[in-house]
């Protein structure tokens, strides 16, 4: 939203894409309030920075939106397809941004996809979009700030929360002070512990966890059984980068940025001049850092067509960019980032 | 059921009630909300079973993404039942192979 805004703003014309029925992605399930500026959303809960952006999306006169469609092609004329079961339409745009997000990641344990675990995202969305609890009882696997925050949420939500575990000897990604909010309401962090396995009846019943040592071994007789039915796999993000693999974007494996990323520059743009890339799928981060990328990305797709986008504007994001990554939990982006400009085109 | 009724941010403002059927069982939920949606909160975790050895499978990213809520509805296989809005009649029913085109 924050491209087509953007883009739109300096006197492009935007096409928005989603496959969901809404915009905002997944700020529509962040009832949290984020940190940062307040000029640049802080303060605001994440499904009301959606409402906000959402609206002038709407209303501009120079952006339209096809939702419910999915991108199902790009062809090497500069064709993409977006369809829905009924309908198609081809687009030919000048410029691409894509900002197609994140899944969750999986780990290996006993009866992994059984029902009854779910990524701890779509718990989220369920409660938090759906007003759905999932269970009764829940255990949180990873201590990031994705757990921890859920954690939280499942809370207010009226639900229990028997544990966060996570197998690092420390907290991972999340905030202190969320992390403080969720042990003051009785629910313990348990580090350095792992889950080996789900089991019940076509369903979670309970899920079994191992203490582990300094070199991630199962530490015998640390063993502990939580009965829940409902786990919650908080263990990171990946790229959601098919499009950018089927487009031969040059993408690099750069494990601090989640996966396989492609090579992008300070604006977003990819190996393939056309293409930018904004948020998540460029690198896994969070949602203030996505909404200046997207409008980078925007402004300068808008100014190699030669509308008037403010390059001071383009700067100023840049360094707002630059100084929000000062943050010490940033840490292992910028190493990333790094790594990943190292590599070159 | 497992509705949220009180929250101290958000609101669920009442939506339309709505019937459809889970494996022949007439059921309620509300409209628009995904199909998966509707049966998590009726407390039906099982939506499809694994091809090969068919074991159970449920909700998984909500996204549309993993395939792990994948349903036979009204006739029609492999719909991803987490982004489907769930509409009046819909027919459900627990997915046990690929699906096969009419």
């Amino acid at each position: 939203m924050n491209a087509a805004l953007a883009a739109a703003d300096a006197g492009a014309s935007a096409l928005v894409v989603d496959r969901f029925q809404s915009l905002g992605g997944q700020l529509v399930k962040q009832t949290h309030k984020f940190f940062g500026w307040t000029t640049r959303g802080a303060g605001a809960r994440g499904f009301e920075l959606a409402q906000n952006w959402e609206a002038n999306v709407k209303n501009h006169p120079r952006i339209q939106t096809l939702l419910g469609f999915e991108v199902i092609g790009a062809y090497r004329d500069g064709t993409w397809i977006a369809a829905d079961l009924e309908d198609l339409h081809k687009i030919k745009p000048k410029r691409v941004v894509i900002a197609t997000g994140a899944s969750e990641r999986m780990i290996t344990f006993e009866n992994n996809d059984y029902p009854g675990v779910y990524g701890a995202g779509a718990v989220q969305t369920l409660m938090n979009v759906y007003g759905v609890l999932p269970g009764e009882k829940y255990l949180i696997v990873g201590s990031g700030n994705v757990g921890v925050i859920v954690a939280y949420q499942l809370l207010q939500a009226q639900a229990r929360v028997e544990a966060v575990i996570d197998v690092l000897p420390r907290l991972g990604g999340a905030y202190w002070v969320h992390a403080a909010k969720i042990q003051r309401a009785g629910v313990p962090i348990l580090l350095k512990r792992t889950i080996t396995g789900v089991y019940g009846t076509d369903s979670v019943e309970r899920a079994e966890t191992v203490g582990v040592d300094d070199n991630f071994q199962p530490v015998p007789g640390t063993e502990i059984t939580f009965s829940v039915d409902v786990v919650l796999l908080a263990v990171g993000l990946t790229p959601l980068n098919e499009l950018l693999f089927e487009l031969g974007v040059k993408e690099y494996y750069i494990p601090e940025l989640g996966g396989f990323v492609p090579w992008h520059d300070e604006s977003g743009r990819t190996s393939q001049p056309e293409i930018f890339v904004a948020g998540d799928v460029a690198g896994i981060e969070e949602a203030t850092t996505a909404a200046l990328q997207g409008r980078i990305s925007g402004l300068q797709s808008a100014l190699d067509l030669g509308y008037a986008a403010s390059k001071e504007e383009i700067e100023e994001l840049k360094e707002l960019l630059c100084q929000f990554r000062q943050s010490s939990l940033s840490e292992k982006v910028l190493q990333g980032l790094e790594r990943l400009h190292a590599k070159g085109v | 059921m497992r509705r949220i009724t009180v929250h101290p941010i958000l609101s669920f403002p009442p939506k339309k009630k709505v019937k459809f059927t889970f494996e022949g069982q007439v059921i309620e939920g509300l409209e628009g909300e995904p199909i998966a949606a509707a049966l998590v909160a009726d407390g039906i975790y099982k939506m499809r079973e694994s091809i090969n050895l068919h074991r159970p499978r449920g909700f998984f990213c909500a996204i549309g993404n993993c395939s792990s809520c994948l349903m036979v509805v009204d006739g029609t296989p492999n719909v991803r039942t987490c982004i489907t809005p769930l509409k009046e009649g819909m027919k459900v029913e627990v997915q046990k192979d690929k699906g096969v085109l009419r």
